[in-house]
């Protein structure tokens, strides 16, 4: 092979080592679910999210369980999974649960943990635990102290969804509670019950992917 | 040419090359392969009697069909090449036959196909490991840039999880064949005054398939990738999606190679060397590489055992591994590292003998103590398999058990110091030469003593309550690994590989290279050391804000190992690509029989095969018995 | 052959800088070694890792110094003269010597950390029959640790079962940890306590601490257990005794509606439901 040969083949062996670690680094590695703040209310920051028992067609994972962003009334869905949320302030999250019980591995996570006056509303119902089996989904953040237990709709309700999005003709239960963030920076979220279907424990697939049953909150 | 050329075959046109059995005809099986195999596990999860089996498969979860697209891409890549060439002639009933493939064309083609010539295979093992051995460094590369900040994730934390497996699987996949895939199977053929390996074919089989299982490794990224680390822990495996699925296929196809270049390895030491060439006249390497094989032979089949259960509960729901099922967390661990442990010394014990192969050429003496050099390598190598449990000292294991393993873990440092004496005892009164290569074997005692060191700690179970699992554990065995055996290959690269590739390396790059790896490799790992002390644990995303300095610090210098690399690669490329100076037959006066041959060495490599009559070091000049004594004392 | 004793020069060398960074290992690095002095079984990690830091200091300088003796002192001179050192293959007092001194440090070693691993278990993890359980282990107070991807909580046996999200410890008790998980290994590591055990499922993993003064300390999982490993840490708290009783008196008023859920105390757990993949 010539002098001029070979260093072509050099120089075109660097450009293709270097193209294919930038889509190693581009495609793989930095893929991430996007960010979903909480609207200004009167009444403060709140934010509005949605679990359902399977994602919608077209998504990465169409049959996995997920959690999502979505307008107050239930319209405009997103699938973010971390949350902007304002530091040194009291937030207020409501959860529409379209996903129906599971019920949790350790029981004790059924008892509601760090929010503002320990308790969250059930369907307007203030409650501080809920029945560990009529558990769907968890919303934690364990390094703030935060477990709010989320109670879903029997598997024999009325007019369950099946996918997202959904709408609030769907059966569901609201579970509204508050709780104060802290300093600037940057916590992670996730899911207790073990509801990975096909997946050993239930934990696995979903439960173990950010963007479906875990994700960030970034307090700015 | 004498009468021990081979026939020469007519050159066969381009054309007709590329569509022969060649590693283009096996991608292109492979792929065929992959495709059959995942069509048919999906054909398995709709016939009623096995959907017992497949609760749960669903879109991109069906194992089943990941496994059988791996198996049979895996079988049409072997396909491609040829292997099954032979195998079916034979069972025709044609007569048994090494002519094939032994002049296949010439020049570069040989080296993209099954060829039986030994030091071709040797060539393609360094550039294929060499390969994967820069992609797991590039994740290592990725991991210290995630670890600059805790607060700021510059990869996905699932991502984050497969990088660090990645890196770690594919750096102990490829280096437990590090050195006997490219030096053992060039070298050892003409130590012991041998033509070829004893089984030529096994030889470029092993070769193909731990290519072949760098690739399948990679191809977790399109199945979620894996969440283990390369000790692929139960019941965490059994938990992931399919990416884990890549993780047992890889570390099944290495296992395979491993046995079988061990076995290969063993078998022609033992039966092929040259009249005169007793087992009290090997070389150094040779026993090293003898020790290695049989290593290789007894733990490789321990992982395929392991894995094939892991692959089982994960696809026809066994529960092997699942506690609430029967089965037990414990027996992978137990069974992992029954493997594991023997498979760390698989790593190192190449790099003893490199180093005490050198060490009698660049100080200008017979190697000090040969026996007790050859009981060291023997005597790691039996010891390795008695020592796993140390990995599991706090795991709830057997607690009267932990005693025994403390001192067996102890124990191992005693053959492991015959290294070192035999090294300093070769060094004492001798001439030496501080040539690239040496210099590497220098920082190799240099970075085995720390890594040795702090085994010394990690195996004194009071203290490794506080160390295992943890950052200091990961500097031990960084240590031993990249600063034993990395610096071991380099040496060995730097010294046989002019004679291997026929030309000089660039002596000024090599030692910028040298050095900055040597000080770089030091500034980035020894602080992790401190970073265990102070408590991080290992495999994390994440750690408290007053380690940040720490971590920006190693971060920085894994970096100038990078660069450092890049000189190499710079060195490798200007050297052997574009410049091609032609190397000296003999660079380092050396006095094995590998250095007697012309350079380039001929296809045939002796014309007249050796008869050994002296010990392999027959260096230095006799002293007198009066200076002896006093020189002896001295 | 050169006239200068190359066997004195070294040995002295060697022996003086061992000494020396011996003494300075020991003296002024050791008393900061990790992980400190918050439990009586952390401080008797400090004083195993003292006397490995010390023998360990004597040997790799020894070593270190060697190996710079040699490389300085033997270097080719002249490389042009092509000549060769002297024919000595071995020196049978020399490693009769080094074996019967490396085996003695070694058998040292491995006795030493024996005896004192069975002193009082060292804080590690010892399985469900441990055998090195301090004095008045069996009036220790029990605190079950449940590992779960990814929280630790906290089971208290002779507190009704009670189960806790946060860990607080009275001082001056001896504790005795059963550790276990629910999923998949992780491990407790309660780094100023110089606690380590490994959280299997369905097994018991006990592990005793004689804590001493109130002080915080940290809790990280120390064994891969998926996506949020790195992030399964928080604080511990070792408290004044009467401040722990009275916290956990407090917790079991409020948790107990949850805790008439919980399975009954147990030192594994099986929960369902049980999912298959």
């Amino acid at each position: 092979m010539s002098h001029a040969s070979r260093i072509a083949g050099v120089v075109i062996g660097v450009a293709v080592v270097c193209v294919l670690l930038a889509l190693y680094i581009g495609i793989y590695l930095t893929a991430a679910p996007g960010a979903a703040s909480a609207i200004q209310t009167p009444a403060g920051p709140h934010l509005y999210l949605a679990t359902v028992p399977q994602a919608e067609p077209g998504d990465a994972h169409p049959t996995w369980v997920s959690y999502y962003a979505v307008s107050p009334t239930s319209t405009d869905w997103r699938h973010d999974t971390t949350y902007v949320l304002p530091a040194n302030t009291v937030v207020t999250v409501t959860v529409y649960e379209y996903d129906t019980q599971t019920g949790l591995r350790n029981n004790f996570i059924g008892a509601v943990q760090g929010t503002v006056g320990g308790t969250i509303d059930l369907n307007g119902k203030p409650v501080s635990y809920i029945d560990p089996d009529t558990a769907s989904h968890i919303f934690a953040i364990p390094q703030l102290g935060l477990n709010v237990p989320l109670e879903g709709p029997g598997s024999n309700a009325h007019n369950l969804c099946a996918q997202a999005p959904c709408s609030l003709s769907n059966a569901h239960e609201t579970i509204t509670f508050r709780f104060r963030t802290p300093g600037k920076g940057l916590y992670r979220w996730q899911c207790f019950v073990p509801c990975a279907l096909g997946f050993i424990n239930g934990v696995g697939g979903p439960m173990a992917t950010v963007g479906y049953m875990d994700g960030y909150i970034k307090v700015v | 040419m004498t009468a021990l050329a081979l026939p020469a075959r007519t050159r066969q046109p381009a054309w007709r090359q590329l569509l022969g059995f060649n590693v283009l005809t096996g991608i292109v099986l492979a792929i065929i392969g992959w495709l059959i195999g995942y069509w048919l596990g999906g054909r398995f999860v709709n016939i009623p009697s096995l959907q017992y089996y497949t609760v749960g498969t669903g879109p991109g979860q069906n194992d089943i069909s990941v496994f059988l697209g791996y198996l049979l891409g895996v079988i049409g890549f072997l396909a491609g090449l040829g292997f099954f060439n032979y195998p079916i002639k034979r069972m025709l009933g044609h007569p048994p036959s090494l002519a094939e493939h032994e002049s296949a064309g010439e020049g570069w083609i040989r080296y993209f196909t099954l060829c039986t010539e030994h030091k071709v295979v040797a060539m393609q093992y360094l550039v294929g490991i060499g390969v994967f051995f820069f992609i797991g460094g590039i994740n290592a590369m990725l991991i210290r840039t995630e670890l600059l900040q805790p607060n700021v994730h510059v990869f996905g934390a699932n991502q984050y999880l497969t990088l660090v497996g990645m890196h770690g699987s594919m750096m102990m996949g490829m280096m437990t064949s590090g050195v006997l895939g490219p030096f053992a199977n060039w070298v050892v053929p003409l130590m012991i005054g041998s033509r070829r390996m004893a089984f030529p074919r096994i030889e470029s089989f092993t070769f193909w398939l731990l290519m072949a299982a760098g690739v399948v490794l990679m191809t977790t990224v399109f199945f979620g990738g894996f969440q283990t680390g390369w000790t692929g822990y139960e019941p965490l495996g059994d938990q992931g999606t399919a990416g884990f699925d890549a993780y047992i296929a890889f570390f099944t196809l290495v296992g395979i190679s491993m046995c079988l270049l061990g076995l290969n390895v063993v078998v022609t030491i033992a039966t092929m060397r040259a009249p005169g060439m007793t087992w009290s006249r090997l070389p150094i390497f040779v026993w090293a590489c003898f020790a290695t094989g049989v290593l290789m032979m007894l733990a490789a089949p321990m992982l395929a055992a392991a894995l094939l259960l892991a692959a089982l509960d994960r696809t026809v729901q066994t529960a092997f591994y699942i506690p609430g099922n029967g089965g037990s967390s414990y027996l992978w661990e137990n069974l992992f590292w029954v493997f594991g442990h023997p498979e760390v010394y698989i790593v190192a014990l190449p790099g003893f003998g490199i180093v005490l192969e050198l060490a009698p050429v660049f100080c200008r003496k017979p190697l000090w103590g040969y026996r007790l050099a050859v009981a060291g390598m023997l005597g790691v190598g039996l010891f390795s398999f008695f020592v796993w449990q140390h990995h599991l000292f706090v795991s709830g294991m057997n607690a009267d058990l932990r005693p025994f393993f403390m001192l067996s873990t102890e124990l191992i440092s005693l053959p492991t110091g015959f290294i070192f004496v035999c090294m300093m005892g070769t060094m004492w009164r001798g001439r030496i030469n501080y040539a690239v290569p040496w210099l590497f074997c220098m920082a190799w005692a240099f970075n085995f003593l720390w890594g040795g060191i702090s085994g010394v700690f990690l195996s004194d179970a009071p203290s490794d309550v506080t160390t295992h699992g943890s950052f200091f554990s990961m500097a031990h065995f960084h240590y031993t690994i990249m600063g034993g055996l990395i610096f071991a290959v380099f040496a060995a690269i730097y010294y046989w590989g002019p004679k291997m590739t026929g030309f000089k390396f660039n002596e000024r790059l090599a030692k910028i290279h040298f050095w900055t790896l040597f000080v770089f490799f030091n500034t980035t790992f020894a602080p992790l050391f401190a970073l265990g002390f102070l408590g991080m644990p290992r495999r994390v995303v994440t750690y408290p804000a007053n380690l940040q300095g720490l971590n920006d610090w190693v971060s920085a210098s894994a970096y100038c190992i990078l660069g450092s690399m890049c000189v190499f690669l710079v060195n490798l490329i200007w050297s052997m690509v574009i410049k091609r100076e032609p190397a000296e037959d003999n660079p380092w006066n050396s006095k094995s029989p590998e250095f007697q041959l012309p350079t380039p060495v001929p296809d045939y490599d002796y014309e007249k095969l050796p008869v050994f009559d002296d010990d392999p070091y027959p260096y230095g000049v006799e002293v007198a018995p009066a200076a002896a004594t006093a020189g002896q004392g001295a | 052959m050169s006239s200068v004793n190359h066997w004195r020069r070294c040995a002295t060398l060697c022996a003086v800088c061992a000494v020396v960074m011996t003494l300075i290992t020991v003296f002024l690095i050791a008393p900061g070694m990790p992980p400190g002095n918050g439990s009586a079984q952390a401080s008797g990690q400090v004083v195993d890792n003292t006397v490995l830091l010390g023998i360990s200091a004597f040997v790799a300088t020894v070593v270190v110094v060697y190996f710079l003796y040699a490389a300085f002192a033997f270097r080719e001179r002249q490389p042009e003269l092509a000549l060769e050192g002297p024919r000595v293959r071995g020196d049978s007092r020399v490693q009769a010597w080094w074996l019967f001194i490396t085996t003695g440090i070694v058998l040292f070693l491995a006795g030493y950390g024996t005896v004192r691993l069975l002193e009082d278990g060292s804080g590690g993890g010892q399985g469900p029959n441990p055998i090195a359980a301090p004095a008045g282990a069996s009036h220790a107070l029990q605190v079950q640790v449940i590992a779960q991807q990814w929280k630790f909580t906290y089971r208290w046996p002779s507190f009704g079962g009670v189960e806790t999200p946060v860990l607080e410890l009275p001082a001056n008790t001896l504790i005795e940890f059963h550790v276990t998980s629910l999923d998949v290994i992780h491990s407790f590591w309660a780094y100023q306590l110089g606690v380590k055990a490994d959280a299997n499922p369905g097994f018991d993993n006990i592990a005793y601490v004689q804590t001493k003064s109130p002080l915080t300390f940290n809790i990280h999982c120390a064994e891969l257990c998926g996506l949020w490993h790195g992030y399964m840490y928080e604080n511990g708290y070792v408290v004044p005794k009467g401040q722990f009783t009275s916290w956990i008196r407090q917790e079991e008023v409020r948790y107990a509606p949850i805790t008439k859920t919980l399975p009954p105390y147990s030192t594994s757990y099986f929960p369902s439901p049980q999912r298959r993949a």
